[in-house]
Order: C-alpha cells, then sequence, then structure tokens
C-alpha cells in the first residue's frame, strides 16, 4: 500500500504559511422528528502551531459537535453542515471528497475523546488499535506497526510497555487509557489534536498527569492543540486562548490571561464568578439562574437573554449582537461590553 | 414454533435519534404518555389492535359469524365444495370447515388467556422475590428457573400435559392449561427480575424506605409500578405463544381430546387427506396463524413504544 | 476463568438431577398400577410382575427407584424401552438423521440471518429493513404446527419441487425441505439479533474513534463493529443447535423423518416410559453441555469476560 503521508503533500492548494487551522462562520444543525437543533450558529475559531486553544462551555453548547464537524465524523444524517468554512493550511475541508477527507484524518487532525473505556474497541488489543494506523495510512507490515506501537506506548509513558500492548483496554486504569488514547492520536504526528474533555472522567491527580503529557508532547511537535471542556480549572493552566461558546456561538474569545482578569461577556462573567472559592466561605454560591436553551428553540436576539444580568430591550429585540472588537485580538458578542469590563471584579 | 425468549428480547424499530439536550420547560412528557403517542401512529399496531379485537369477539359470540353448527357432522358432505351455507365446504367427517373455525377460536383463547395468567402469576411471584431479597432467595429460584428451561419446551409440555389429563373423560382443558401456565412462565419471571433490580436500586426506593416503608408496600406501590410495563409486554407475547402451543399440542395428540374444537385439532385431522382436500388444512392454519400473529404483533408494538432507547 | 467454569460446571449438575428427576416423576410416580402402566395395554400375569417388580425395584421407596436409575445412567445404562430394545440403541438408530437435519437448517439460518441482519442493522429505516422486520415478525409468530404442514402442500404436494416425506435414510435433498421450515423458526431471532446488535454498535463511541482514526467504512464496519456484533449472535446460533438437537417433534411427525423427536412422540403416546425418561434424560444432558460450550465460546470472544 503507498505512503499515504506522500499523498497529503499533494493535497492541492495546502500552502505551507497559511493559518494553521481557520474556521469560519460554522453552522451545523440535527434536523430530527422533533424539530431542527441548531448546534452550531455561527462559530470562528483560528489555531497556530504550538498554540492551545481551549473552547469552554457547559454541555449542549455545541463545542463537541464543533470538534466533530472539523473532524467530518459528525452523524450525518441527522447532522449536516449548512454553512461556513473548515480551512487546514488554506484547504477548505468541507469542500474535499471523503476519500481526502478520509486522508487528512488522523494524519494532520486527529481527535481524543472523553471516555476512553468506551472509546476503545474492548475485543482488540491496544497493539491492534494502535498497529492499525500503521498498517492502513502506512502499509506497514504486522511486526514494524507492533513495533511502533509498543514505541508508541513509551512516549505516553505507559510502564512495560512491550508487555501491555497484547493487553485489552479494560485492563488498563483509567488514566492508562486516556494515555493510550493520546499515543493512538498522535501516532501519525498530526499538527492539529483536538482533545474533547480528556479529563473529565478521570480523578484530580491523573487529570494533572494528563494535561502535563500532553502540554509536554504539544510542545517537542510544536502542535496546535484544541482542548474542548468545561472545566475553568484546567483551562486556566494550560491554554493560551480562550474561545467560550453558548447556544452554539462563540460568545467571547480572548488570550487566557485578559479572560480571567476582565472578561468581556456577561456569560463569561457570570461562569467566573460561579466557580466557588474558599476566602467566600459561608457566603452564598453563586450560580447562573435559568437554563441553557433547548437547540431547537432559541431565543431570538442574542440568546443568553434570558438569563442576563445586562440585558435591555435591544438584547431581545434586535438581531444576535455581532463579535465586537474589545481589543487587538479580543472579540466578544455582546452590546454592553464596555460595560461588563468595567464593572469591578469580585475575584 | 415461536420461542418465547426469543421473541420476548428483540430489536429496536425505525425512530431517529435526537441529540442530547436540555428539554423543553413547558410540556412535561410521560414515559406513558410519549409510548401511547407512538403507539397511536403504528400501523403494525392498529392492524394487531384489530385483529385481536375480532378474534376475542369471535371467541366470545360464534354465532355472531356463523349459523352453522360445528358439530353437526354428516358423512354424506364429505368434501363437499364451498356453498353459500359454508364459505369454506366441509372436512373428511362433513363438518362445516367455516364453522369449526370460528368456534375453534373460544378454546384457544380461553386456554391461551388462562395459561397466561397463571404463568403470569407465578412469574410475577418469582422475578419479584429474586429481584426484591436477593442474595439466596434469588439463588435458589434462579436455579429453579434453570431447572425448568433444562427440558425443552415442547418434551417438557407432552410429558405433563399428558400426566395431568389422566381423566379420559374431559376434553383435557384444564391439563393444557395448567401445562402451558406451569411452563410458561420462566421469561416473565425473568423479566420482572430484571425490572425490579433496576428500580430497587433507585433514589426514590431508598428514599420511600427511609420514609419507614416496609418490604410490602415498597413492592407494590414503588416498585411494581414502573416494572409493569415490560410485564405487560411479555405477557401479550405469551398469549400468543400459548396459543400456538395449545395447538402444537391438540396437533400432536396431548392437548385438547374427545370431540372438542381446536385448531390444532382440525390441522392434524387434515393431515391424512391433503392430496385430497386443501381447504380443511388451510383455513384453521390462517385462523391460528392470524391470532398468533396479533397478540405477537401487539406486544411488539408494545414494546417498541415503550423502548427508553429511541427517546 | 477456571471458577467460571466450576460454577459452570456444579450449575450443569443440579439442573440435570433437576430436570431428570422431574421427568421421572412425570412419568412413574404415584402411578395406581406402575406394573400395568409399564406394560401399556397388554395383561400381566403374577410370575411377570414378580419378575418386573424386582426389575424395576418397584416395592421400593419411588425416590430409591430414581436413585437406580440415575446410577445406571451414570455407568451409561439408559434403560429398556418397553419395545424390548436398548434405550441407546435406539437413541444411536435415530441421532444421525436428527442431527443432520438440525446441522442443515442452523447452516440456512445462520447464513441468512447474519447477511440480513448486517444489511439490515447498517440501513436501518430503509426499505430493506423494513420489509425483513414484518417478514421476520411473521416468522417468528407461525407457529412451525401450521409452517409444516403448510409448507409440505405447498411446495411438497401442489408444487412437487421437494418429496412431500422423507423416510428412513432420507437424501441430503429430501431433507431440505423440512430443513428450511426448521430454519425459518430460527432465522426471524437470529436476524433481529443481528441486527439490534449491529445497529447498537454502529452508534457507540468506538466506532467513532475508528472513524476518527482515518479508517474506510469498509474497515469500521467489516473489523470493528462486526467482531463486536456477532458476539451475542453466535452464542444465539449455538443455543439453536441445541434447541434443534432436542428433536424437532413437530417437524419430523409432519415430515416422517424418524429421528429422536419422533420416536419420542411414539414413545409418550405409547405410555412407554423408559424410552421416554431415557430420551429425556438424553436430551437433557446434550441440551446442558451445548449451553456449556456457549457460554465457553461467549467467554472466548468477548475479552472482558475472560479476565473476569
Amino acid at each position: 500500500m503507498t505512503d499515504i503521508k506522500a499523498e497529503i503533500d499533494v493535497l492541492p492548494g495546502v500552502d505551507p504559511q497559511a493559518q494553521l487551522l481557520d474556521v469560519t462562520d460554522l453552522h451545523v444543525e440535527f434536523r430530527t422528528a422533533y424539530g431542527v437543533a441548531h448546534a452550531v450558529n455561527g462559530a470562528n475559531f483560528r489555531l497556530a502551531p504550538g498554540e492551545t486553544l481551549a473552547i469552554l462551555g457547559e454541555s449542549g453548547c455545541g463545542k463537541s459537535v464543533t470538534a466533530q464537524a472539523i473532524m467530518g465524523i459528525l452523524d450525518s444524517p441527522p447532522g449536516f453542515v449548512t454553512q461556513g468554512e473548515i480551512k487546514y493550511r488554506g484547504v477548505d475541508l468541507l469542500k474535499l471528497s471523503e476519500e481526502d477527507r478520509r486522508k487528512v484524518r488522523a494524519n494532520r487532525i486527529a481527535m481524543i475523546f472523553q471516555d476512553a473505556l468506551s472509546a476503545l474497541n474492548p475485543v482488540y488489543t491496544v497493539g491492534f488499535q494502535l498497529g492499525e494506523l500503521f498498517r492502513q495510512h502506512r502499509g506497514m507490515s504486522r511486526a514494524d506497526a507492533k513495533k511502533r506501537a509498543v514505541e508508541l506506548l513509551d512516549m505516553v509513558k505507559i510502564p512495560a510497555a512491550r508487555a501491555r500492548v497484547g493487553d485489552y483496554p479494560h485492563q488498563f486504569s483509567g488514566g492508562m487509557r486516556q494515555r493510550v488514547m493520546i499515543a493512538m492520536a498522535l501516532a501519525l504526528d498530526p499538527e492539529v489534536l483536538i482533545a474533547d474533555e480528556p479529563t473529565t472522567a478521570l480523578d484530580v491527580t491523573v487529570q494533572a498527569q494528563i494535561m502535563g503529557l500532553l502540554a509536554e508532547l504539544q510542545q517537542q511537535r510544536n502542535m496546535g492543540l484544541i482542548l474542548i471542556t468545561h472545566d475553568m480549572g484546567v483551562v486556566a493552566d494550560v491554554a493560551d486562548r480562550i474561545s467560550v461558546m453558548y447556544a452554539g456561538k462563540v460568545v467571547e474569545e480572548a488570550p487566557v490571561y485578559d479572560i480571567y482578569k476582565r472578561p468581556a461577556h456577561p456569560y463569561t462573567k457570570a461562569l467566573l464568578e460561579s466557580i466557588p472559592r474558599l476566602d467566600h466561605k459561608g457566603q452564598e454560591l453563586s450560580v447562573i439562574r435559568g437554563l441553557p436553551p433547548a437547540l431547537t428553540a432559541i431565543p431570538p436576539g442574542c440568546p443568553f437573554n434570558p438569563r442576563c444580568g445586562y440585558v435591555q430591550d435591544v438584547c431581545r429585540h434586535d438581531p444576535p449582537p455581532p463579535p465586537y472588537a474589545v481589543e487587538m485580538d479580543r472579540t466578544a458578542r455582546c452590546h454592553f461590553w464596555r460595560e461588563v469590563m468595567a464593572d469591578e471584579q469580585s475575584h | 414454533m415461536s420461542d418465547m425468549n426469543a421473541v420476548a428480547t428483540e430489536a429496536p424499530g425505525t425512530q431517529p435519534i435526537v441529540p442530547a439536550g436540555p428539554i423543553k420547560q413547558d410540556k412535561p412528557r410521560s414515559l406513558a404518555g410519549d409510548a401511547w403517542r407512538d403507539l397511536r401512529r403504528s400501523k403494525i399496531f392498529w392492524f394487531a389492535a384489530v385483529l385481536v379485537l375480532v378474534v376475542l369477539v369471535m371467541a366470545a359470540f360464534p354465532t355472531l359469524f356463523t349459523s352453522a353448527d360445528p358439530r353437526a357432522c354428516s358423512l354424506s358432505r364429505q368434501f363437499a365444495p364451498a356453498s353459500g351455507e359454508a364459505i369454506f365446504g366441509y372436512d373428511y367427517q362433513g363438518c362445516d370447515i367455516f364453522a369449526r373455525a370460528v368456534h375453534g377460536a373460544r378454546n384457544s383463547i380461553i386456554i391461551g388467556i388462562l395459561s397466561t395468567l397463571i404463568a403470569g402469576v407465578i412469574g410475577l411471584l418469582f422475578g419479584l422475590g429474586s429481584g426484591y431479597f436477593g442474595g439466596g432467595v434469588d439463588a435458589v429460584l434462579s436455579r429453579i428457573v434453570d431447572i425448568v428451561l433444562g427440558i425443552p419446551f415442547l418434551l417438557a409440555a407432552i410429558v405433563l400435559a399428558k400426566r395431568l389429563a389422566s381423566d379420559p373423560n374431559n376434553n383435557g382443558l384444564w391439563a393444557v392449561t395448567l401445562t402451558l401456565g406451569f411452563l410458561g412462565w420462566t421469561t416473565a419471571a425473568r423479566v420482572m427480575r430484571s425490572s425490579v433490580i433496576a428500580s430497587k436500586n433507585q433514589d426514590y426506593v431508598a428514599a420511600a424506605r427511609m420514609l419507614g416503608a416496609g418490604p410490602g408496600r415498597l413492592m407494590l406501590r414503588h416498585i411494581l409500578p414502573n416494572s409493569m410495563a415490560s410485564f405487560i409486554v411479555v405477557l401479550t407475547i405469551l398469549l400468543g405463544v400459548n396459543i400456538a402451543a395449545e395447538a402444537t399440542l391438540s396437533f400432536l395428540g396431548i392437548g385438547l381430546k374427545g370431540d372438542a374444537i381446536s385448531w390444532g385439532i382440525a390441522i392434524n385431522e387434515s393431515g391424512a387427506f391433503v392430496r385430497t382436500a386443501w381447504e380443511p388444512l388451510v383455513w384453521p392454519s390462517v385462523f391460528l396463524a392470524l391470532t398468533v400473529l396479533a397478540f405477537i404483533m401487539l406486544g411488539d408494538a408494545i414494546r417498541d413504544a415503550f423502548d427508553p432507547k429511541l427517546r | 476463568m477456571f471458577r467460571f467454569l466450576v460454577r459452570r460446571l456444579l450449575q450443569m449438575i443440579l439442573t440435570f438431577f433437576g430436570a431428570t428427576f422431574i421427568v421421572y416423576a412425570l412419568m412413574f410416580a404415584n402411578q395406581d398400577d406402575p406394573i400395568q402402566a409399564l406394560v401399556g395395554e397388554r395383561p400381566v400375569t403374577p410370575a411377570q410382575r414378580t419378575a418386573l417388580t424386582e426389575l424395576y425395584h418397584l416395592d421400593e421407596p419411588f425416590l430409591k427407584q430414581y436413585w437406580y436409575y440415575m446410577q445406571g445412567l451414570l455407568t451409561g445404562d439408559f434403560g429398556r424401552s418397553l419395545t424390548g430394545r436398548e434405550v441407546s440403541d435406539m437413541m444411536t438408530d435415530a441421532w444421525p438423521t436428527t442431527a443432520r437435519l438440525a446441522l442443515m437448517s442452523i447452516l440456512i439460518a445462520a447464513t441468512v440471518a447474519v447477511i440480513a441482519g448486517v444489511i439490515s442493522g447498517i440501513r436501518r429505516g430503509g426499505m430493506f429493513d423494513n420489509v425483513t422486520l414484518i417478514v421476520t415478525l411473521v416468522l417468528l409468530a407461525l407457529p412451525i404446527v401450521v409452517l409444516a404442514p403448510l409448507a409440505q402442500l405447498a411446495f411438497g404436494i401442489k408444487l412437487g419441487w421437494f418429496p412431500p416425506t422423507a423416510g428412513r435414510n432420507a437424501t441430503t435433498y429430501a431433507l431440505l425441505l423440512p430443513a428450511i421450515v426448521l430454519a425459518t423458526t430460527a432465522v426471524a431471532t437470529e436476524l433481529r439479533v443481528t441486527r439490534a446488535s449491529v445497529a447498537e454498535n454502529l452508534r457507540s463511541d468506538y466506532v467513532r474513534t475508528a472513524r476518527a482514526k482515518g479508517l474506510s467504512n469498509r474497515r469500521v464496519i467489516g473489523v470493528h463493529v462486526l467482531r463486536n456484533s456477532l458476539i451475542p449472535v453466535i452464542t444465539l446460533i449455538g443455543v439453536d443447535i441445541g434447541l434443534l438437537m432436542s428433536g424437532a417433534i413437530v417437524t419430523e411427525g409432519v415430515f416422517n423423518i424418524p429421528g429422536v423427536g419422533f420416536n419420542l412422540l411414539r414413545g409418550i403416546r405409547t405410555e412407554d416410559g423408559p424410552l421416554v425418561v431415557g430420551f429425556v434424560s438424553i436430551l437433557v444432558i446434550v441440551f446442558l453441555v451445548v449451553n456449556l460450550i456457549v457460554d465457553l465460546m461467549y467467554a472466548a470472544l468477548d475479552p472482558r469476560i475472560r479476565y473476569e
């Protein structure tokens, strides 16, 4: 079998100088018997090599769907990308044939998932599932693929790699399984790694180890990392930039320190304020009242308006706010971002 | 013959999958409400329901369908062709085929319902006991289930029915009913057991227990209602299976006897002369098949409607 | 794994004793005149009575009788039929035909079920799927007591495609129609289980991972989904083999095949107690052994169970 890597390099239109990943105005909807769910409504992301972009948001805000759309593994039907561009080094992935798109996966853009136990096939050994990548994409023999598999397990610091390569996923602990997933994703040296809630299912100490491993591997390879999470604590350590999503839109995008120091969107602000703090012991916890909207019935105007502390009539009646340029490199979709920024933070 | 276990553990339907997301606040949806809505839209459900209704009416009031007497047989009419009076013609003994088929519904339905009720009660007690008490009780009861299942159904039925039908004078109705009742409860018990185990671990049961509810009340008011849906499905399907089983036993000569009217007996008797006349074989078969089909389809449709995996 | 085996063997032994005891009790317990029951319709002389009483230990308590019977079983003596023949001989006579029939059926059923089930599972909601669902529903519901005679009438007698009855030493072709009839009872469930299994596995997380690895659709389905999906089906096929071997009584009766079920039915009708109990004991053993093998297969196929 031919070496697929060579074929990628002659993917038409690839411009090594272009932005590594550039997602513009992405719209994804799910057509079901109960109505159309608008999962992503105009999302924009950019990623540079070596950069870590965190996509933050509650369950159902569209972050996983975005990731799946970028990878091209949406369940379709019922999911459909209705608008937008996903440009990898200048090539719009949405316009590629399925064959070409398949070659991009794992080779150029890879993904790891939340629950490694269900994300790995239970009836095949870890060595088989790792080696498969080399056999299918690089045409390697079984023996060579197995050797590479052992090397990969070593790379993610799984002890006794040679012995463990014949083990099944359920024989590993949670943290080890996640390392196997990371090894699988990085096997073909992709340029972008999307990590969809990689540590949510793990306990805190293991979380730290896994995030540390990811950071180290990213640095070694100068890889772009998209980290999808709802955990603000994890993000603070690791991310360079944060995109906050709500109801399928990116409501705020900023470098990490700026967002924590002075958020420009009421939702971000409310999220930050809801983090329990030790020095607020004894006081009532602050919550965001209300619930995120059903994706089949997103409110008109700004989708956050039913729950917003800064809401005015214009939020309900005018079209949704565009991404205002707050500073260079920062946007916020709020008509009143100046007020939000001006308010003194309680932290 | 339909394998009870097989029919009861079946495939999902063809509903599309709704992505996870917050539920609308305004209209509370219950599982039963959703299930009924889906049932109403299912063509299979309506087809089966109508069939079941027709068969039940036929069993209760056979004279609505035919005025002929199924026992008024005269050899002079042997194999006489279909006519205005007997729309299917006459069989080997000169009996009206249509009349026999219509009247045969009664025995089938009676045996079907009674045996299913017996099996249901036994299954309920076993399943509830096994699931609720767990531990040693569960171990013993499950071993009993294993033993009953260790003998292939038809073999056990034949042996048991023969034993129970010791009195040659009665027509064997109770022998067959008891046989099917005593052998058919295993799937119902298993289904009830898993539902009970699933419900038992729910928080609302723990809450009720904390408030002082005793085992009886817990079982009756809290656990049982939630296990009823799949139990009813199993019983509906069991009804169909039992009707088929009665016909099979009667066909083999071990079921209803004497001059009882049964589809199984009719099929048996028609066998020897099938080269001469196919009507005595085909019509009772059609009636039997449609009846069994109706109940099994009904149970299937209800189960699909209640399957939470399709929500 | 070892503990699992031991546990299953103990269960098997318990079930075996329980099942055979029930059958023995049903055939022999509480008979008014057990000797008359033993010989059936024929008259009995006092001398015969004494001889039979001694032979069958009829003057001893029922449980003792059962014990003697079990002892015989464990040494391979399955008793003697009232017709005079050894039960084990009759079994060796009848077994091959039934086994042939059963294997033919399973082959037909499994092939159709797996192929159609996989296609249905992949294209759920499609035309093929809906048709298959309805067809299997009808097949599931049709009792064999309807299917067998009608098939014989339609294809054996009217259309003449197959011989309407098989007999002793039937050719494979003569067994084909009964095998197909028997297969229909198994095909419906096997197909539905395959379909459900494939549909469920297609939705699982590891399929998403496999796609994210850039694997072709053919590989995702052919390698990843299939291996997981077939586990419940293969075990079901094993169970079905066990069921079919237990004697397709109705089918053998309709098509006049002198197999296990046929002989068993005749034994029951003629109240041939020893024959019935002997045959059923053997069948229970076969059934249990097949179920044990199926469980072992399950462990062999699914690594998660292996390492419990």
